[in-house]
């Protein structure tokens, strides 16, 4: 049994290489822990996900035309671009964990530097295609469809709005709170309860975004550790898990993909 | 042997003798806000909740005194409003939720499994300063201006209020992911630290609840956070999806709240069962009766609080074949409560029960929670429901079930591991007479608060009708002696801090796996990793040295 010899821990002895935590008795078991945690892990975001699946769910069978006419808003090829995009960045992450295992600690940045750039492709088109939501009056709530958003240039064009960019105007307070002003978006063609799909589509993709982002975050630490040589076919848990956790984020978009862009 | 081993205490790398106690391991304030140790963690939450119910407690009693005479007492209706609203919050989310398995849990839980620490000991200490974070967002909607939905925050009166709603949403929010890291560390814990030995079968059904709660707060609580973000996102921006002028349905919110908070009300009750369950084997001095069917009846509890939210909605519109499936799911919850609370009382029958202050606690709440379950039956009849829906028969149903259930679980575990977290013991006479005034107190405010709603008061009212006036003095009169309890109560732990006698290993003389250590605990639990043979309740295996000494190694120390 090994008891309480943490203790060696620090001190690089045979037995107890220094990345066995102390309340480890085999790197195995650290292992296993680790993987376990995430796995529950990914379960609480499968549920945070799922509120919005089910109100998803529960919209479209109450409207299912209005969900239909709004999702021709969305840029089916922007969204089936990102969802390549996704796709392999999840297959080079896997090919980095494949790598660590190997103790290949150039190849196993590389593919990590590639999954982090594929996750920054993702969030690059993100912003474009938000960006175009707006000016066309798309953001959902108590603006939705205000002749504002249709102020740039680059917008669908028909509301002769000022040139001020919408979000000034909220910013500058000028409230359009006054639940009257939301009014069918006639040029687009969409009733005012598209809000509800666009509300959706916002909340969805934009809570996806986030875990994007966050998994930059972790990939990219997990980058500078493979650089600074902490792994090695013993040890490559953080590897794993992050690659674990990237997973988990593009399998969302694969589901988000066809709900929203793909509805009819 | 183990005296020259030195421990890298993970992430702050300085060495530490193993063989001093936790509390002596590290000096400083520093030394407790970085720690890692799981049992230096659970205090810091202890002194938290601890905090947080008194606050919640001072709420309470200005309701109750405001409820005195009928008219204005105390406060306005708007000022009320608040204080109600601020009681329960702070009580279920930064007190009851946490309370036992971030408190008390986090101490004994690895202790229980033999283990050094919990699986993640970084993710610990940051769960618990997600939990300050989340505690100062509440704290701050206190100050600017405070919340009046009720801890409920029903839409639309939630998105339409003033007040800080959605700072209070947002500090619930936070504080969600501190009760999901939690759930997530001791589950993975449970499943891979366990000491040689011990298997499934010989796990403490303290740890079986533990076990049922945290599979609850890593699947439920997620929920509740989408839900609250929508609603803060509702609030600000106006998004409409709980608004019906912009196609949302206010009644999601419910359906999306309470398929948190259903399973939330088992995340409170299920750990005070798991504390009994303790007292009850340590104070009988024998083997839980029914052990593997205690230990299902907590996943039983887990599983069906998933599938009996709606019966918080029957008067909420939602269509009759839910509110009747849900009903009848609902009946099933009074079979895994009963295995629980006959199991325990016939552990009682010619068991050797001692009557010490935590065993008078959990004989409290085996009655108490047999009231609180048996009244929430009515409350779960649909027909009757129509009756008692949003009276005082609620708030004397769910006050028995999470304050005669688990807070005087909670208060049980306290006592009874007391001289384990402190290494002192308290004044055993002076805790019963706290336990007294507690007991009565507490069914002194709520017994009277069943009358009174079955003949029509309703709950959140500022003001009543002339007849309801003496239940209401009654409850008022009985919310002083509880409190009075309390103020004894606070004032047994500060004396038994102060100048309480050392405590033995093992004062109580069980047989669980926790107190086969030193009081307080070394650095990592045990001097060795110890090798399970026998049940926890196996009082017939149990040595004569490990029922009043614990482990040879520790009397060797002495």
């Amino acid at each position: 049994m090994s008891a309480g010899h943490g203790a060696e821990a620090g001190h690089g002895h045979g037995e107890h290489p220094p990345y066995l935590a102390h309340h480890f008795d085999t790197p195995e078991q650290q292992f296993d822990t680790a993987k376990l945690g995430m796995w529950v892990f990914i379960c609480t975001e499968i549920l945070m996900f799922g509120g919005l699946f089910v109100a998803y769910g529960i919209f479209r069978s109450l409207e299912p035309d209005v969900f239909t006419m709004a999702h021709h808003h969305l840029d089916r090829i922007m969204g089936a671009v990102n969802t390549v995009v996704l796709l392999f960045s999840s297959l080079t992450a896997a090919l980095a964990v494949r790598e660590a295992q190997l103790g290949n600690q150039k190849k196993t940045s590389l593919y990590l530097v590639i999954t982090i750039a594929c996750a920054a492709i993702f969030l690059v088109v993100k912003y474009f295609e938000y960006t175009h939501k707006f000016h066309d009056g798309l953001l959902p709530g108590r603006c939705f469809g205000h002749p504002w958003f249709a102020g740039s240039p680059d917008g669908h064009g028909g509301f002769s709005g000022s040139s001020t960019p919408w979000y000034m105007h909220i910013l500058q307070g000028d409230g359009c709170f006054d639940r009257t002003m939301a009014r069918p978006l006639q040029v687009l063609d969409l009733p005012a309860r598209g809000n509800m799909f666009f509300g959706l589509y916002f909340m969805m993709t934009g809570l996806h975004g986030v875990h994007v982002v966050v998994g930059m975050a972790i990939l990219t630490w997990v980058l500078w550790r493979n650089q600074k040589g902490h792994f090695s076919p013993e040890y490559f848990t953080a590897v794993e898990i992050g690659a674990l956790y990237w997973h988990l984020v593009d399998l969302v978009w694969i589901y988000l993909f066809p709900l929203l862009y793909l509805v009819g | 042997m183990a005296t020259d081993v030195a421990v890298t205490d993970q992430g702050h790398g300085h060495e530490l003798d193993p063989n001093l106690n936790y509390l002596q391991a590290g000096r400083g304030v520093l030394s407790w806000l970085v720690t890692l140790d799981h049992k230096r963690i659970g205090v810091m939450y202890l002194i938290s909740v601890l905090t947080a119910f008194f606050m919640g407690g001072v709420f309470a009693l200005l309701v109750r005194l405001e409820l005195l005479f009928q008219g204005r007492t105390i406060m306005g209706p708007e000022t009320y409003n608040r204080a109600f609203t601020l009681h329960g919050a702070i009580m279920v989310f930064l007190f009851i939720i946490p309370s036992v398995p971030a408190a008390l849990g986090n101490f004994v839980l690895p202790m229980m499994l033999g283990a050094k620490d919990v699986a993640f000991p970084r993710l610990n200490l940051l769960s618990f300063y997600i939990y300050v974070v989340g505690a100062i967002f509440a704290l701050y909607s206190i100050i600017s201006g405070g919340v009046d939905t009720g801890w409920t925050f029903y839409t639309p009166y939630s998105t339409g209020t003033n007040g800080s709603v959605v700072s209070m949403t947002l500090g619930v929010f936070i504080l969600g992911f501190s009760s999901i890291l939690t759930g997530l560390n001791f589950l993975v814990t449970m499943h891979k630290l366990r000491a040689p030995g011990l298997h499934w079968r010989r796990m403490p059904l303290f740890l079986w609840g533990m076990y049922a709660t945290s599979i609850m707060q890593v699947l439920a609580t997620p929920v509740l956070a989408i839900t609250l973000l929508l609603l803060a996102v509702e609030r600000t921006f106006g998004l409409g999806i709980f608004d019906p002028a912009l196609g949302g349905d206010p009644v999601l919110f419910q359906h999306f709240f309470w398929f948190y908070s259903h399973p939330a009300v088992y995340i409170m009750i299920v750990p005070g069962m798991a504390i009994v369950s303790e007292l009850f084997a340590t104070f009988t001095r024998r083997a839980i009766f029914g052990y593997f069917a205690v230990a299902m009846s907590s996943l039983g509890l887990a599983l069906l609080g998933f599938i009996v939210w709606g019966h918080h909605m029957f008067t909420s519109g939602q269509s009759e074949f839910a509110t009747m499936a849900f009903s009848a799911l609902t009946m099933l919850v009074a079979i895994p409560s009963g295995v629980k609370v006959f199991n325990w009382t016939a552990t009682l029958y010619k068991g050797s029960i001692w009557l010490t202050t935590p065993m008078l606690y959990a004989l409290a709440f085996l009655v108490q929670f047999t009231i609180g379950g048996l009244t929430g039956l009515f409350c779960g009849t649909l027909s009757v429901d129509i009756h008692l829906h949003d009276t005082y028969f609620i708030v004397a149903h769910f006050h028995y079930v999470m304050m005669g259930g688990t807070v005087f679980g909670f208060l049980g575990g306290l006592l009874y591991w007391w001289p384990k977290i402190t290494g002192k013991l308290y004044d055993e006479r002076l805790a019963k007479v706290s336990w007294f005034f507690v007991f009565v107190g507490f069914n002194a405010t709520f017994l009277v608060q069943f009358i009174m709603g079955s003949q029509g008061m309703p709950r959140r009212y500022f003001d009543y009708l002339p007849e309801f006036g003496r239940y209401h003095a009654f409850s008022t009169v009985g919310s002083w002696i509880l409190g009075l309890g309390f103020l004894i109560m606070a004032w047994v732990l500060v004396k038994s801090l102060r100048s309480g006698p050392p405590s033995p290993p093992n004062p109580w003389g069980s047989a669980g796996y926790e107190w086969q250590s030193a009081s307080p605990p070394i650095v990592l639990n045990f001097p060795e990793v110890p090798t399970i043979t026998r049940g926890p309740y196996d009082y017939h295996l149990a040595t004569e040295e490990e029922l009043f000494d614990g482990f040879p190694e520790d009397r060797a120390k002495k």
